[in-house]
Parts: structure tokens; C-alpha cells; sequence
């Protein structure tokens, strides 16, 4: 494995000072930085064979749409799908789960049926469901959690019934780290042969998302959150599933026949991708899931557990800092408040440090009322992070106490 | 003194330090001669909307000038709102409506706490504005 001098030398931004400190970047949950090998891969589509894809008839659409096929084949082999067809292009996980649950929701859901999601969603994993339920005349139903910020899992088992019709959890809370049993919410929901959707958005760039073990029926995730560009993501789906649902979009490229009174709808994936696609977004995610298997699922996933555990006993050793999201089972994020500091004071503090932090309700507000508090400051670490710049956290943290306190 | 006048008095303060850190400990000590709201006041209609932290901003007009008590869950927030009813307080609507308030960029409140970093700054200075100007239009 690269050592993490060579693995920062591959992401130039990591060099840069803010406020002439050096930056240190912990906002890896909100977007993660870009390797020079992305922004090579995005820059060579612009100078060599930038054209539209499946369109032309010419040299350069041949060679994008190649290139925009192998990302397609890339990402199917990186989260281990079944087939190629089953792996949709989006704009990302928010994109991929509108699109799903108003596609799921025309097909499969009549009035009183049922929607399970969790008390830790993203809004992403909660919005979209709660419109389609409303047009619907549909329940959402939510699983809840206990203090560690756990879900409870004899409670969605309770939750599940037949008015259930799919269940849609994240494999990782955004806000809290908690890594979520998805196994065993899937085996539960297919026992009844309820589909699941599992939110991978800060799930995949932590561990393995391996389809063909978890057995999910959608999976979806974005592009930027694992060192790729943005506005990509991805929704995989099961070929039994996507086949049967309508798309959500219409436009180009998803047709096979247009007439003014019947349109028939191409293959899959062509169905779901309408109009011009972010190809080159495509190509940047592939360029970033290479560089990914490069470093190694494996290494990237021990060294972010060191850099947490580490995280935790630094941060914990600070009198008056209290963590939310205390599961055994999480990724390296923290999310925690410092004794009645405000977490905008906090994080403005921080931040003229240098140190990049999210404050605020990371997109989760359902949870931080869960919690009775009105938003953390979070720390989202990941592999090319340091034990160095954990210590600046923890000082930068120290100084803000002498400065509120 | 004139708005301009207090402005001008902020941005020499201000300019004392060039460590944005100093700044800072500057804003939090500003934050507490805020005129603190009523409690009863801290309530939806006068919550501003558009900041990471909550702010709250009352106003009470005396037929003549405005003066405003506000406060906010945030400490260097509250020195924000310290220094615009430092500025804007107890002045008539005529006066607050008028007013350039070119001390927020001499200070660099504006690149430093930015609008799109949600303290809601703008959002305060618009609230202040749009009070003075409902009072302007009563009285008309």
C-alpha cells in the first residue's frame, strides 16, 4: 500500500493553506477531494474525444460512448452486480432514489400500503418517499433508534406487515457514522418478498458494497462522496425490479419508438437514462473507483478504523465534548458538540484554523430532534487524513473552548 | 452620532487587529452589550429566517426612531447582530431605509461570514430594513 505521504501527493488539493494554514479537510462526508488521476480522466475526455454518446456516427461518439460503457461495466463489477444493464447512471443518490420511489410508487403502491425507512435518513432517503406517499395516499412508517444512534431492530421487525411494499435505509448515517445491520433489514423484508433499497451514499467509499452478498434490490450512491466528480451517481437495480417499473424521466436515448399517441421504451439501462448523460462524470467516477481498488478496499477501510479509534480517544479526552453516534459499528465520522458552544461558533472557529468541518443538521432533521439538539459539528475523516490533523482538531477544539467557555 | 459616524468608529476597532482570530474575540465581547430581547419575544414571528443559528430581532417604533433588543443561540452571531443595532438602533425608518452600511464590507464581515455560510447576515440587514420601511409606510 501507497504510504500516506505518496497518497496525499495524489490529491493536489490536499497541499493547498486556507487562511495561510494548512488545510485540514474533514468535510469528506459532504464531498470528498479528487485524486489527479480523476481530474486527469475528466480533463483527457475535453482535449481527446469529447462528443454525445450512442448518438453518432462518428470517430470521437464512438470512443465516449466506450468509455461511457466501461464506466457502466466498472461500476458493476465494483459493487459485484449481476449485469451491466442493472447499473443506472443518475446525477447521484438524491437524483437516484426521486427517480426510484416516483417509478416504484406508479407501479406497486395503492392507497394504505406501506413505506419503511429509518429515524437516521438524509433527507434524500426521506423527502422522495414522503412525496410519493402523499400523491400515493401511502404510509411512511419509520424504525427507530436508541441513544447510540442504533436502529432497533425488533421494532422494524414489528414494522414490517403485507401493507409493506419496500423498505429504504442507509447502509451508513451521514450524520452519526452508525453502519446499519442492512443484512439482516434485507433478509427480514425478502422473507416477504418486500424489496429494499439500501442508501450507499456514505456507505461505499468506507467498506464493500458487494450486491451479490447483501442481496439488496436497489442500491444507490454518488460519485463525489467516493473521490469521483459531481453530479454522477448510481442506481442499481435488479433486473426483475427495473424491468417491471416505468421510467422516471422522458426524453432521448430512452425511447425505442416514438409516435404522438404511443411511445415504447428502450432496454434497460437505456430506459432510465434519458436525454444527454453526464458521461464524463461517468468516466471521472470510473477514473475514482480505480483509484480506489488501486489503494485497496481493504487498506482504506483499516486505516480510516485507526484514524477513528484514534479520533475517539483524542476527542473524548476533551472535558466537555459530547459524541453522538457512540455505536461500536461505525465509519470514521464524529459528530459531537462541545458543552453549550453552538456549533456555528464552533465550526467558524475551526474553520479560521484551517480545520473544514460540517455544522448544522447534516441534512438530517428528523434525527437531531430525535436528539432534542439543533445540529452537531461533524467530522468526517477518511483515508488520506492524518493523525497529525486530528491532533489540530482536537487543539482547534481546545481553543474554542478558551474562547466561549 | 450619525450612522456614518459609528460605522466609522466599528471599522477603526476593527482595524486594530489583523489576526481574525482577535476579530473574533472582538465580535463575542460585542455580543454581549447586545440590548437583549424580551423573552417573550424570542417566538417564530420574530426568528429571521435564513441562518444556521437562530436569530431573533424585535422592534419597537415610538412614532419617531426604531430600536431594536435582538438575540441569538450563537455567540459570534450574536456580536453580528451586536454590531448592525449598534449602527441601525434607535434611528428613524427614513434613517435605517437611507443607510449605506459599508462598514460590513471595511471590516471583511463580508468575506469572512458570507451569506452563503448561512449566518444570515444579509438576512438581518434586509429584516432591519424591511421594519423600518413597514414603519415608514404606517406613517405615510
Amino acid at each position: 500500500m501507497k504510504n500516506i505521504a505518496e497518497i496525499r501527493a495524489d490529491f493536489p488539493i490536499l497541499n493547498r493553506k486556507v487562511y495561510n494554514k494548512p488545510l485540514v479537510y474533514f468535510d469528506n462526508g459532504a464531498t470528498t477531494q479528487k485524486p489527479k488521476s480523476v481530474i486527469d480522466a475528466l480533463s483527457s475526455v475535453y482535449t481527446s474525444y469529447n462528443a454525445n454518446i450512442h448518438r453518432g456516427i462518428h470517430f470521437l461518439s464512438d470512443l465516449s460512448s466506450e468509455a461511457y460503457e466501461n464506466s457502466r461495466e466498472k461500476v458493476r463489477s465494483f459493487i459485484n452486480a449481476g449485469k451491466k444493464e442493472e447499473v443506472i447512471f443518475t446525477s447521484g443518490t438524491t437524483g437516484s432514489i426521486n427517480g426510484l420511489a416516483f417509478s416504484f410508487g406508479e407501479r406497486f403502491i395503492n392507497k394504505g400500503d406501506e413505506v419503511i425507512i429509518s429515524h437516521l435518513e438524509h433527507h434524500a432517503n426521506i423527502v422522495p418517499w414522503q412525496m410519493m406517499c402523499e400523491r400515493k395516499g401511502a404510509l411512511l412508517r419509520v424504525i427507530p433508534i436508541n441513544d447510540s444512534g442504533e436502529i432497533i431492530l425488533e421494532d422494524y421487525y414489528k414494522l414490517i406487515s403485507s401493507k409493506t411494499k419496500i423498505v429504504s435505509v442507509a447502509q451508513v448515517s451521514n450524520a452519526l457514522g452508525t453502519i446499519l445491520p442492512v443484512k439482516k433489514i434485507i433478509d427480514a423484508a425478502h422473507a416477504r418478498n418486500i424489496p429494499v433499497l439500501i442508501d450507499g451514499a456514505q456507505g461505499i467509499q468506507h467498506g464493500i458494497a458487494d450486491m451479490k452478498t447483501i442481496d439488496c434490490d436497489f442500491y444507490v450512491f454518488s460519485g463525489h462522496k467516493i473521490y469521483g466528480p459531481n453530479g454522477i451517481g448510481i442506481l442499481y437495480g435488479k433486473e426483475k425490479w427495473l424491468s417491471e417499473l416505468p421510467p422516471f424521466q422522458g426524453g432521448g436515448d430512452m425511447v425505442d419508438k416514438v409516435t404522438f399517441e404511443k411511445t415504447t421504451y428502450n432496454e434497460l439501462p437505456f430506459k432510465f437514462e434519458a436525454g444527454t448523460m453526464n458521461y464524463t462524470g461517468a468516466i471521472g467516477l470510473s477514473a475514482a473507483l480505480d483509484y480506489v481498488l488501486d489503494i485497496g478496499r481493504d487498506n482504506i477501510a483499516s486505516r480510516e478504523k485507526e484514524l477513528l479509534s484514534y479520533a475517539t480517544e483524542r476527542l473524548t479526552g476533551i472535558e466537555g465534548l459530547r459524541i453522538y453516534g457512540t455505536s461500536d459499528r461505525k465509519i470514521s465520522t464524529i459528530s459531537f458538540l462541545l458543552k453549550d458552544i453552538h456549533q456555528y461558533d464552533t465550526g467558524m472557529i475551526l474553520d479560521k484554523m484551517g480545520i473544514a468541518v460540517r455544522t448544522g443538521t447534516h441534512c438530517a432533521q428528523p434525527l437531531m430532534d430525535r436528539y432534542g439538539i439543533d445540529g452537531t459539528v461533524r467530522a468526517s475523516i477518511c483515508f488520506y487524513n492524518t493523525k497529525e490533523e486530528i491532533d489540530s482538531l482536537a487543539d482547534g477544539i481546545e481553543k474554542v473552548k478558551s474562547m466561549f467557555v | 452620532m450619525t450612522i456614518n459616524e459609528v460605522q466609522d468608529k466599528i471599522i477603526d476597532e476593527f482595524s486594530l487587529f489583523d489576526d481574525w482570530m482577535d476579530k473574533y474575540n472582538l465580535l463575542i465581547d460585542l455580543g454581549k452589550e447586545l440590548p437583549v430581547i424580551d423573552p417573550k419575544f424570542k417566538i417564530k414571528d420574530f426568528l429571521i429566517e435564513g441562518c444556521q443559528s437562530k436569530v431573533w430581532l424585535h422592534p419597537e417604533y415610538d412614532g419617531n426612531i426604531i430600536s431594536f433588543t435582538a438575540d441569538s443561540d450563537a455567540i459570534i452571531t450574536r456580536g453580528i447582530v451586536a454590531l448592525l443595532i449598534k449602527v441601525l438602533s434607535g434611528r428613524t425608518p427614513e434613517e435605517i431605509i437611507a443607510a449605506d452600511l459599508y462598514f460590513i464590507e471595511k471590516i471583511g464581515l463580508r468575506q469572512n461570514l458570507s451569506p452563503t455560510r448561512s449566518n444570515g447576515l444579509l438576512s438581518m440587514v434586509r429584516q432591519i430594513k424591511l421594519y423600518a420601511m413597514a414603519y415608514e409606510a404606517i406613517k405615510k
